[in-house]
Protein backbone atom coordinates (compact mmCIF):
# COMPACT_ATOMS: atom_id res chain seq x y z
CA UNK A 1 0.00 0.00 0.00
CA UNK A 2 2.79 2.34 0.96
CA UNK A 3 4.75 1.47 -2.19
CA UNK A 4 1.67 2.15 -4.30
CA UNK A 5 1.39 5.60 -2.72
CA UNK A 6 5.02 6.33 -3.63
CA UNK A 7 4.44 5.12 -7.19
CA UNK A 8 1.26 7.15 -7.64
CA UNK A 9 2.91 10.28 -6.27
CA UNK A 10 5.96 9.94 -8.50
CA UNK A 11 3.93 9.29 -11.65
CA UNK A 12 1.70 12.23 -10.66
CA UNK A 13 4.68 14.59 -10.34
CA UNK A 14 6.32 13.39 -13.59
CA UNK A 15 2.98 13.45 -15.43
CA UNK A 16 2.29 17.01 -14.30
CA UNK A 17 5.71 18.20 -15.46
CA UNK A 18 5.24 16.56 -18.88
CA UNK A 19 1.74 18.04 -19.20
CA UNK A 20 3.08 21.49 -18.34
CA UNK A 21 5.83 21.04 -20.87
CA UNK A 22 3.36 20.07 -23.61
CA UNK A 23 1.18 23.06 -22.78
CA UNK A 24 4.12 25.44 -22.94
CA UNK A 25 5.18 25.01 -26.58
CA UNK A 26 7.31 28.13 -26.53
CA UNK A 27 9.41 26.52 -23.76
CA UNK A 28 10.03 23.50 -26.00
CA UNK A 29 10.91 25.65 -29.00
CA UNK A 30 13.24 27.97 -27.07
CA UNK A 31 14.97 24.96 -25.51
CA UNK A 32 15.76 23.75 -29.04
CA UNK A 33 16.53 27.09 -30.67
CA UNK A 34 19.47 27.83 -28.36
CA UNK A 35 21.58 24.74 -29.21
CA UNK A 36 20.50 24.85 -32.85
CA UNK A 37 21.83 28.39 -33.23
CA UNK A 38 25.12 27.17 -31.79
CA UNK A 39 25.14 24.23 -34.15
CA UNK A 40 24.13 26.03 -37.35
CA UNK A 41 25.85 29.37 -36.78
CA UNK A 42 28.65 29.13 -34.24
CA UNK A 43 29.93 25.66 -35.19
CA UNK A 44 29.79 26.47 -38.89
CA UNK A 45 32.20 29.35 -38.32
CA UNK A 46 34.64 27.13 -36.40
CA UNK A 47 34.54 24.15 -38.76
CA UNK A 48 38.27 23.66 -38.84
CA UNK A 49 38.84 24.52 -35.19
CA UNK A 50 39.96 21.03 -34.21
CA UNK A 51 42.73 20.79 -36.79
CA UNK A 52 43.87 17.32 -37.67
CA UNK A 53 43.96 15.62 -34.25
CA UNK A 54 41.91 12.52 -33.55
CA UNK A 55 40.78 11.90 -29.97
CA UNK A 56 38.53 9.21 -28.47
CA UNK A 57 35.71 8.29 -28.83
CA UNK A 58 36.16 9.45 -32.43
CA UNK A 59 38.10 7.11 -34.70
CA UNK A 60 38.59 9.49 -37.57
CA UNK A 61 38.78 13.20 -38.33
CA UNK A 62 35.58 14.95 -37.45
CA UNK A 63 33.99 18.27 -38.20
CA UNK A 64 33.52 20.73 -35.36
CA UNK A 65 29.72 20.29 -35.65
CA UNK A 66 30.16 16.63 -34.76
CA UNK A 67 32.38 17.46 -31.80
CA UNK A 68 30.08 20.12 -30.42
CA UNK A 69 26.86 18.04 -30.59
CA UNK A 70 27.28 16.21 -27.22
CA UNK A 71 28.25 19.54 -25.65
CA UNK A 72 25.04 21.09 -26.94
CA UNK A 73 23.02 18.19 -25.53
CA UNK A 74 24.73 18.97 -22.22
CA UNK A 75 23.74 22.60 -22.74
CA UNK A 76 20.09 21.57 -23.16
CA UNK A 77 20.25 19.64 -19.91
CA UNK A 78 22.13 22.41 -18.09
CA UNK A 79 19.55 25.02 -19.08
CA UNK A 80 16.72 22.61 -18.30
CA UNK A 81 18.17 21.96 -14.84
CA UNK A 82 18.36 25.71 -14.24
CA UNK A 83 14.86 26.19 -15.67
CA UNK A 84 13.55 23.61 -13.19
CA UNK A 85 15.40 25.45 -10.46
CA UNK A 86 13.82 28.72 -11.61
CA UNK A 87 10.39 27.11 -11.59
CA UNK A 88 11.04 25.83 -8.04
CA UNK A 89 11.83 29.38 -6.89
CA UNK A 90 8.76 30.63 -8.78
CA UNK A 91 6.60 27.87 -7.29
CA UNK A 92 7.90 28.73 -3.86
CA UNK A 93 7.15 32.43 -4.30
CA UNK A 94 3.72 31.63 -5.73
CA UNK A 95 3.07 29.04 -3.02
CA UNK A 96 2.53 25.94 -5.15
CA UNK A 97 5.76 24.46 -3.80
CA UNK A 98 4.00 24.30 -0.44
CA UNK A 99 1.34 22.07 -1.94
CA UNK A 100 4.02 19.52 -2.72
CA UNK A 101 5.82 19.88 0.60
CA UNK A 102 2.67 19.39 2.65
CA UNK A 103 1.87 15.99 1.15
CA UNK A 104 2.47 13.00 3.45
CA UNK A 105 5.66 11.67 1.88
CA UNK A 106 9.31 12.16 2.84
CA UNK A 107 10.80 15.35 1.47
CA UNK A 108 13.77 13.57 -0.11
CA UNK A 109 11.34 11.45 -2.12
CA UNK A 110 9.39 14.49 -3.31
CA UNK A 111 12.60 16.24 -4.37
CA UNK A 112 13.82 13.11 -6.19
CA UNK A 113 10.46 12.83 -7.99
CA UNK A 114 10.67 16.47 -9.00
CA UNK A 115 14.17 15.79 -10.28
CA UNK A 116 13.08 12.75 -12.30
CA UNK A 117 10.27 14.84 -13.79
CA UNK A 118 12.70 17.57 -14.89
CA UNK A 119 15.10 14.99 -16.29
CA UNK A 120 12.33 13.32 -18.31
CA UNK A 121 11.63 16.68 -19.96
CA UNK A 122 15.32 17.25 -20.71
CA UNK A 123 15.66 13.77 -22.28
CA UNK A 124 12.74 14.54 -24.62
CA UNK A 125 14.44 17.82 -25.61
CA UNK A 126 17.78 16.06 -26.16
CA UNK A 127 16.24 13.45 -28.46
CA UNK A 128 14.41 16.15 -30.44
CA UNK A 129 17.77 17.94 -30.88
CA UNK A 130 19.49 14.70 -31.94
CA UNK A 131 16.72 14.17 -34.51
CA UNK A 132 17.36 17.58 -36.06
CA UNK A 133 21.13 17.00 -35.95
CA UNK A 134 20.57 13.69 -37.80
CA UNK A 135 18.79 15.59 -40.58
CA UNK A 136 21.76 18.01 -40.64
CA UNK A 137 23.96 14.98 -41.32
CA UNK A 138 25.43 14.64 -37.84
CA UNK A 139 24.80 10.94 -37.44
CA UNK A 140 26.05 8.63 -34.69
CA UNK A 141 25.88 4.81 -34.85
CA UNK A 142 22.29 3.66 -34.48
CA UNK A 143 22.89 1.86 -31.16
CA UNK A 144 24.48 5.06 -29.86
CA UNK A 145 20.99 6.52 -29.64
CA UNK A 146 20.09 3.73 -27.20
CA UNK A 147 23.37 3.89 -25.27
CA UNK A 148 22.93 7.59 -24.74
CA UNK A 149 19.66 7.17 -22.77
CA UNK A 150 21.19 6.10 -19.41
CA UNK A 151 23.90 8.73 -19.87
CA UNK A 152 21.23 11.41 -20.44
CA UNK A 153 19.33 10.23 -17.39
CA UNK A 154 22.38 10.46 -15.12
CA UNK A 155 23.66 13.76 -16.51
CA UNK A 156 20.13 15.20 -16.40
CA UNK A 157 19.77 14.11 -12.77
CA UNK A 158 23.15 15.60 -11.85
CA UNK A 159 22.46 18.97 -13.48
CA UNK A 160 18.89 18.97 -12.15
CA UNK A 161 20.21 18.28 -8.62
CA UNK A 162 22.55 21.26 -9.01
CA UNK A 163 19.54 23.37 -9.98
CA UNK A 164 17.60 22.03 -6.99
CA UNK A 165 20.47 22.89 -4.68
CA UNK A 166 20.66 26.42 -6.08
CA UNK A 167 16.91 26.87 -5.71
CA UNK A 168 17.20 26.14 -2.00
CA UNK A 169 19.61 29.07 -1.71
CA UNK A 170 17.93 31.60 -4.00
CA UNK A 171 15.62 33.77 -1.97
CA UNK A 172 13.79 35.61 -4.72
CA UNK A 173 13.10 35.24 -8.41
CA UNK A 174 15.05 38.43 -9.15
CA UNK A 175 18.26 36.83 -7.87
CA UNK A 176 18.08 34.26 -10.61
CA UNK A 177 20.00 36.42 -13.09
CA UNK A 178 23.03 35.96 -10.84
CA UNK A 179 22.78 32.20 -11.34
CA UNK A 180 23.12 32.74 -15.09
CA UNK A 181 26.30 34.76 -14.65
CA UNK A 182 27.92 32.80 -11.86
CA UNK A 183 26.84 29.23 -12.58
CA UNK A 184 25.60 28.51 -16.10
CA UNK A 185 28.18 30.50 -18.10
CA UNK A 186 31.31 29.40 -16.15
CA UNK A 187 30.11 25.77 -16.15
CA UNK A 188 29.48 25.82 -19.87
CA UNK A 189 32.50 27.78 -21.11
CA UNK A 190 35.01 26.14 -18.77
CA UNK A 191 34.14 22.68 -20.02
CA UNK A 192 34.79 20.27 -22.85
CA UNK A 193 31.46 21.17 -24.45
CA UNK A 194 33.07 23.52 -26.97
CA UNK A 195 36.74 22.43 -27.07
CA UNK A 196 38.54 19.20 -26.21
CA UNK A 197 40.76 19.14 -23.12
CA UNK A 198 44.00 18.97 -25.11
CA UNK A 199 43.02 22.13 -26.96
CA UNK A 200 42.28 23.93 -23.67
CA UNK A 201 45.62 22.74 -22.26
CA UNK A 202 47.44 24.31 -25.17
CA UNK A 203 46.16 27.74 -24.23
CA UNK A 204 46.00 27.66 -20.42
CA UNK A 205 47.08 25.18 -17.76
CA UNK A 206 44.74 26.49 -15.03
CA UNK A 207 41.78 26.53 -17.41
CA UNK A 208 42.66 22.93 -18.27
CA UNK A 209 42.55 21.97 -14.56
CA UNK A 210 39.22 23.73 -14.06
CA UNK A 211 37.70 22.16 -17.16
CA UNK A 212 38.94 18.73 -16.13
CA UNK A 213 37.23 18.84 -12.74
CA UNK A 214 34.14 20.67 -13.93
CA UNK A 215 31.21 18.25 -13.38
CA UNK A 216 29.60 19.59 -16.54
CA UNK A 217 32.67 18.46 -18.55
CA UNK A 218 32.33 14.98 -17.12
CA UNK A 219 28.62 14.85 -17.97
CA UNK A 220 29.38 15.97 -21.54
CA UNK A 221 32.09 13.31 -21.90
CA UNK A 222 29.74 10.66 -20.56
CA UNK A 223 27.20 11.67 -23.23
CA UNK A 224 29.88 11.92 -25.96
CA UNK A 225 31.24 8.41 -25.34
CA UNK A 226 27.76 6.88 -24.96
CA UNK A 227 26.69 8.32 -28.30
CA UNK A 228 29.53 6.35 -29.87
CA UNK A 229 28.66 3.17 -27.95
CA UNK A 230 31.49 3.52 -25.44
CA UNK A 231 31.62 3.84 -21.69
CA UNK A 232 33.79 6.53 -20.15
CA UNK A 233 34.14 5.08 -16.65
CA UNK A 234 35.84 8.12 -15.16
CA UNK A 235 33.07 10.40 -16.43
CA UNK A 236 30.43 7.97 -15.13
CA UNK A 237 31.91 7.85 -11.62
CA UNK A 238 32.53 11.59 -11.51
CA UNK A 239 28.99 12.43 -12.68
CA UNK A 240 27.43 9.94 -10.25
CA UNK A 241 29.44 11.30 -7.31
CA UNK A 242 28.60 14.90 -8.27
CA UNK A 243 24.91 13.91 -8.41
CA UNK A 244 25.03 12.38 -4.93
CA UNK A 245 26.77 15.45 -3.47
CA UNK A 246 24.38 17.96 -5.10
CA UNK A 247 21.31 15.92 -4.20
CA UNK A 248 22.43 15.39 -0.60
CA UNK A 249 23.05 19.13 -0.19
CA UNK A 250 19.68 19.97 -1.81
CA UNK A 251 17.87 17.64 0.59
CA UNK A 252 19.58 19.38 3.52
CA UNK A 253 18.67 22.74 1.94
CA UNK A 254 14.99 21.77 1.88
CA UNK A 255 15.03 20.14 5.33
CA UNK A 256 12.37 21.82 7.50
CA UNK A 257 14.65 21.95 10.56
CA UNK A 258 18.09 22.58 9.16
CA UNK A 259 17.81 24.01 5.67
CA UNK A 260 17.81 27.42 4.09
CA UNK A 261 14.00 27.53 4.15
CA UNK A 262 14.10 28.32 7.87
CA UNK A 263 16.43 31.28 7.33
CA UNK A 264 14.19 32.80 4.67
CA UNK A 265 11.42 33.68 7.06
CA UNK A 266 7.75 34.50 6.51
CA UNK A 267 5.20 37.26 6.55
CA UNK A 268 2.39 37.75 9.01
CA UNK B 1 -11.72 14.76 19.74
CA UNK B 2 -8.81 17.17 19.49
CA UNK B 3 -7.93 17.49 15.79
CA UNK B 4 -5.10 19.99 16.17
CA UNK B 5 -3.05 20.55 19.25
CA UNK B 6 -0.45 23.29 19.48
CA UNK B 7 1.52 23.11 22.69
CA UNK B 8 3.92 25.74 24.02
CA UNK B 9 5.15 26.56 20.52
CA UNK B 10 7.92 29.13 20.03
CA UNK B 11 9.77 30.07 16.87
CA UNK B 12 12.31 32.73 15.91
CA UNK B 13 13.92 33.92 12.68
CA UNK B 14 17.42 34.50 14.03
CA UNK B 15 17.02 36.91 16.93
CA UNK B 16 13.49 37.94 15.92
CA UNK B 17 10.85 36.05 17.85
CA UNK B 18 7.83 35.22 15.68
CA UNK B 19 5.90 32.95 18.07
CA UNK B 20 6.17 33.01 21.84
CA UNK B 21 4.82 30.02 23.83
CA UNK B 22 1.66 29.59 21.79
CA UNK B 23 -0.80 26.90 22.91
CA UNK B 24 -4.32 26.10 21.71
CA UNK B 25 -6.49 23.21 20.49
CA UNK B 26 -8.95 22.85 17.62
CA UNK B 27 -11.68 20.26 18.20
CA UNK B 28 -13.40 18.17 15.54
CA UNK B 29 -16.65 19.81 14.41
CA UNK B 30 -15.36 23.24 15.38
CA UNK B 31 -14.38 26.27 13.34
CA UNK B 32 -11.57 28.21 15.00
CA UNK B 33 -10.80 31.68 13.72
CA UNK B 34 -7.17 32.78 13.89
CA UNK B 35 -7.27 36.55 14.08
CA UNK B 36 -4.31 38.88 14.23
CA UNK B 37 -2.78 41.97 12.60
CA UNK B 38 0.03 41.77 10.06
CA UNK B 39 3.20 40.42 11.65
CA UNK B 40 1.25 38.69 14.43
CA UNK B 41 2.78 35.32 13.54
CA UNK B 42 -0.15 33.75 11.63
CA UNK B 43 1.91 32.83 8.55
CA UNK B 44 4.68 31.41 10.72
CA UNK B 45 2.13 29.34 12.60
CA UNK B 46 0.69 28.00 9.31
CA UNK B 47 4.21 27.25 8.03
CA UNK B 48 4.90 25.25 11.18
CA UNK B 49 1.60 23.33 11.06
CA UNK B 50 2.17 22.48 7.38
CA UNK B 51 5.80 21.54 8.23
CA UNK B 52 7.43 24.01 5.90
CA UNK B 53 9.60 24.67 8.95
CA UNK B 54 10.15 22.56 12.05
CA UNK B 55 9.74 24.06 15.47
CA UNK B 56 12.60 23.63 17.91
CA UNK B 57 10.47 24.52 20.91
CA UNK B 58 6.99 23.16 21.54
CA UNK B 59 4.85 20.52 19.93
CA UNK B 60 2.24 20.23 17.19
CA UNK B 61 -0.01 17.18 16.87
CA UNK B 62 -2.69 16.41 14.29
CA UNK B 63 -5.34 13.93 15.51
CA UNK B 64 -2.86 12.75 18.14
CA UNK B 65 0.04 12.25 15.71
CA UNK B 66 3.12 14.30 16.48
CA UNK B 67 4.09 16.32 13.41
CA UNK B 68 7.82 15.64 13.84
CA UNK B 69 7.74 12.03 14.98
CA UNK B 70 4.83 10.80 12.81
CA UNK B 71 4.72 13.40 10.05
CA UNK B 72 3.23 11.02 7.47
CA UNK B 73 0.23 10.05 9.62
CA UNK B 74 -0.19 13.66 10.74
CA UNK B 75 -0.07 15.21 7.25
CA UNK B 76 -2.46 12.59 5.86
CA UNK B 77 -5.14 14.13 8.06
CA UNK B 78 -4.48 17.70 6.97
CA UNK B 79 -6.07 19.70 4.14
CA UNK B 80 -4.78 23.20 3.33
CA UNK B 81 -5.91 26.21 1.34
CA UNK B 82 -3.02 28.64 1.16
CA UNK B 83 -3.34 32.39 0.91
CA UNK B 84 -1.98 32.50 -2.65
CA UNK B 85 -3.55 30.40 -5.36
CA UNK B 86 -1.52 27.24 -5.74
CA UNK B 87 -3.31 25.80 -8.78
CA UNK B 88 -1.43 25.34 -12.03
CA UNK B 89 -3.04 27.85 -14.42
CA UNK B 90 -2.04 25.93 -17.56
CA UNK B 91 -3.75 22.72 -16.46
CA UNK B 92 -7.48 21.99 -16.30
CA UNK B 93 -9.43 21.81 -13.04
CA UNK B 94 -9.51 18.00 -13.09
CA UNK B 95 -5.80 17.73 -14.01
CA UNK B 96 -4.96 19.89 -11.00
CA UNK B 97 -7.16 17.79 -8.73
CA UNK B 98 -5.81 14.48 -10.06
CA UNK B 99 -2.27 15.70 -9.32
CA UNK B 100 -3.24 16.36 -5.71
CA UNK B 101 -4.97 12.95 -5.48
CA UNK B 102 -1.80 11.25 -6.78
CA UNK B 103 0.29 13.02 -4.13
CA UNK B 104 -2.02 11.52 -1.53
CA UNK B 105 -1.84 8.02 -3.02
CA UNK B 106 -5.36 8.01 -4.47
CA UNK B 107 -5.65 5.99 -7.71
CA UNK B 108 -7.20 7.37 -10.90
CA UNK B 109 -10.67 5.74 -10.55
CA UNK B 110 -11.15 6.66 -6.90
CA UNK B 111 -9.76 10.13 -7.63
CA UNK B 112 -12.28 10.75 -10.41
CA UNK B 113 -15.16 9.76 -8.12
CA UNK B 114 -13.96 12.03 -5.33
CA UNK B 115 -13.33 14.90 -7.75
CA UNK B 116 -16.91 14.59 -8.99
CA UNK B 117 -18.25 14.46 -5.41
CA UNK B 118 -16.31 17.52 -4.20
CA UNK B 119 -16.83 19.62 -7.34
CA UNK B 120 -20.56 18.88 -7.42
CA UNK B 121 -20.85 20.02 -3.82
CA UNK B 122 -19.43 23.38 -4.94
CA UNK B 123 -21.36 23.53 -8.25
CA UNK B 124 -18.12 23.34 -10.21
CA UNK B 125 -18.33 19.89 -11.81
CA UNK B 126 -19.44 21.14 -15.22
CA UNK B 127 -16.25 23.25 -15.35
CA UNK B 128 -13.87 20.37 -14.64
CA UNK B 129 -12.31 20.46 -18.11
CA UNK B 130 -11.69 24.22 -18.16
CA UNK B 131 -8.20 25.58 -17.74
CA UNK B 132 -7.71 27.18 -14.32
CA UNK B 133 -6.45 30.35 -16.04
CA UNK B 134 -10.00 30.94 -17.34
CA UNK B 135 -11.67 30.78 -13.91
CA UNK B 136 -12.43 33.86 -11.82
CA UNK B 137 -10.98 34.31 -8.32
CA UNK B 138 -14.04 32.91 -6.53
CA UNK B 139 -14.15 29.78 -8.68
CA UNK B 140 -10.40 29.20 -8.22
CA UNK B 141 -10.95 29.30 -4.47
CA UNK B 142 -13.79 26.79 -4.72
CA UNK B 143 -11.51 24.44 -6.67
CA UNK B 144 -8.84 24.84 -4.01
CA UNK B 145 -11.30 23.99 -1.27
CA UNK B 146 -12.44 20.93 -3.26
CA UNK B 147 -8.78 19.94 -3.66
CA UNK B 148 -8.03 20.35 0.05
CA UNK B 149 -10.92 17.96 0.84
CA UNK B 150 -10.15 15.30 -1.81
CA UNK B 151 -8.19 13.05 0.54
CA UNK B 152 -10.87 13.42 3.25
CA UNK B 153 -8.81 15.24 5.89
CA UNK B 154 -9.89 15.60 9.52
CA UNK B 155 -8.63 19.16 9.77
CA UNK B 156 -8.74 21.95 7.23
CA UNK B 157 -6.41 24.97 7.36
CA UNK B 158 -7.53 28.08 5.52
CA UNK B 159 -5.08 30.96 5.21
CA UNK B 160 -7.15 34.04 4.40
CA UNK B 161 -9.02 32.23 1.63
CA UNK B 162 -11.42 35.07 0.82
CA UNK B 163 -8.91 37.87 0.28
CA UNK B 164 -9.62 39.68 -2.99
CA UNK B 165 -13.02 38.06 -3.55
CA UNK B 166 -16.32 39.86 -4.06
CA UNK B 167 -19.05 39.74 -1.42
CA UNK B 168 -21.18 36.88 -2.90
CA UNK B 169 -18.08 34.68 -3.41
CA UNK B 170 -16.90 35.36 0.14
CA UNK B 171 -20.34 34.60 1.50
CA UNK B 172 -20.54 31.32 -0.44
CA UNK B 173 -17.18 30.14 0.88
CA UNK B 174 -17.94 31.10 4.48
CA UNK B 175 -21.27 29.23 4.32
CA UNK B 176 -19.74 26.18 2.63
CA UNK B 177 -16.98 25.82 5.20
CA UNK B 178 -19.36 26.23 8.15
CA UNK B 179 -21.64 23.60 6.58
CA UNK B 180 -18.68 21.19 6.30
CA UNK B 181 -17.89 21.73 9.96
CA UNK B 182 -21.44 20.80 10.96
CA UNK B 183 -22.16 18.02 8.47
CA UNK B 184 -18.78 16.29 8.33
CA UNK B 185 -17.47 16.98 11.80
CA UNK B 186 -14.47 18.70 10.19
CA UNK B 187 -12.08 20.77 12.30
CA UNK B 188 -11.23 24.12 10.69
CA UNK B 189 -8.52 26.65 11.50
CA UNK B 190 -9.30 29.80 9.52
CA UNK B 191 -6.88 32.73 9.45
CA UNK B 192 -8.67 35.91 8.48
CA UNK B 193 -8.61 39.69 8.70
CA UNK B 194 -12.29 40.01 8.01
CA UNK B 195 -14.32 40.17 11.17
CA UNK B 196 -17.67 39.75 9.36
CA UNK B 197 -16.68 36.19 8.41
CA UNK B 198 -16.83 35.07 12.04
CA UNK B 199 -19.97 33.16 13.11
CA UNK B 200 -21.36 33.37 16.66
CA UNK B 201 -20.58 29.74 17.47
CA UNK B 202 -17.00 29.84 16.19
CA UNK B 203 -14.09 29.77 18.55
CA UNK B 204 -11.32 32.34 18.43
CA UNK B 205 -7.56 32.56 18.80
CA UNK B 206 -6.31 36.15 18.81
CA UNK B 207 -2.62 36.43 18.06
CA UNK B 208 -0.56 39.58 18.49
CA UNK B 209 3.23 39.94 18.28
CA UNK B 210 3.63 36.18 18.46
CA UNK B 211 1.56 35.78 21.63
CA UNK B 212 -2.00 34.63 22.20
CA UNK B 213 -4.05 37.51 23.61
CA UNK B 214 -7.38 35.69 23.80
CA UNK B 215 -8.79 32.25 23.02
CA UNK B 216 -12.07 30.39 23.46
CA UNK B 217 -15.65 30.59 22.19
CA UNK B 218 -16.53 34.03 20.89
CA UNK B 219 -19.16 34.81 23.54
CA UNK B 220 -16.91 33.67 26.37
CA UNK B 221 -14.00 35.73 25.08
CA UNK B 222 -16.18 38.83 24.67
CA UNK B 223 -17.56 38.39 28.17
CA UNK B 224 -14.16 37.80 29.74
CA UNK B 225 -12.76 40.97 28.15
CA UNK B 226 -15.87 43.03 28.67
CA UNK B 227 -16.13 43.75 24.94
CA UNK B 228 -19.31 44.41 22.97
CA UNK B 229 -18.10 42.91 19.68
CA UNK B 230 -15.09 41.37 17.94
CA UNK B 231 -14.02 44.68 16.38
CA UNK B 232 -13.88 46.31 19.80
CA UNK B 233 -12.09 43.31 21.29
CA UNK B 234 -9.54 43.33 18.48
CA UNK B 235 -8.75 47.02 19.03
CA UNK B 236 -8.58 46.54 22.76
CA UNK B 237 -6.15 43.64 22.65
CA UNK B 238 -3.91 44.84 19.81
CA UNK B 239 -3.72 48.47 20.90
CA UNK B 240 -5.73 49.59 17.88
CA UNK B 241 -3.45 48.09 15.28
CA UNK B 242 -5.25 47.69 11.96
CA UNK B 243 -5.87 44.09 10.88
Amino acid sequence: MKLLHYWLAMTGIVGRELLRFLHQRERFISALVRPLVWLFVFAAGFRAALGIAISPPYETYILYEVYITPGLIGMIQLFNGMQSSLSMVYDREMGSMRMLMVCPLPRWFLLCSKLIAGTAVSVLQAYAFLGIAWLYDIQAPLMGYVWILPALLLSGMMLGALGLLLSSFIKQLENFAGVMNFVIFPLFFMSTALYPLWKIKESSEWLFTLAQYNPFSQAVELIRFALYEQLNLQALVFTAVAFLIFMGAAIVGYNPSRGMMVKKGGGG
Amino acid sequence: MIALSVEDLSFAYGAKKALDHVSFNVEAGECTILLGPNGAGKSTLFSLITRLYDSREGKIALCGFDLKQNSRQALERLGVVFQQTTLDPDLSVSQNLRYHAALHGIGRKAADLRIQEELERLNMYERKDEKVRLLNGGHKRRVEIARALLHKPMILLLDEPTVGLDMPSRQAIVEHVHRLVKEQNLAVLWATHLIDEIADDDSLVLLHKGQIKAKGYINNVLQANDSKDIGHLFKQLTQGQIA
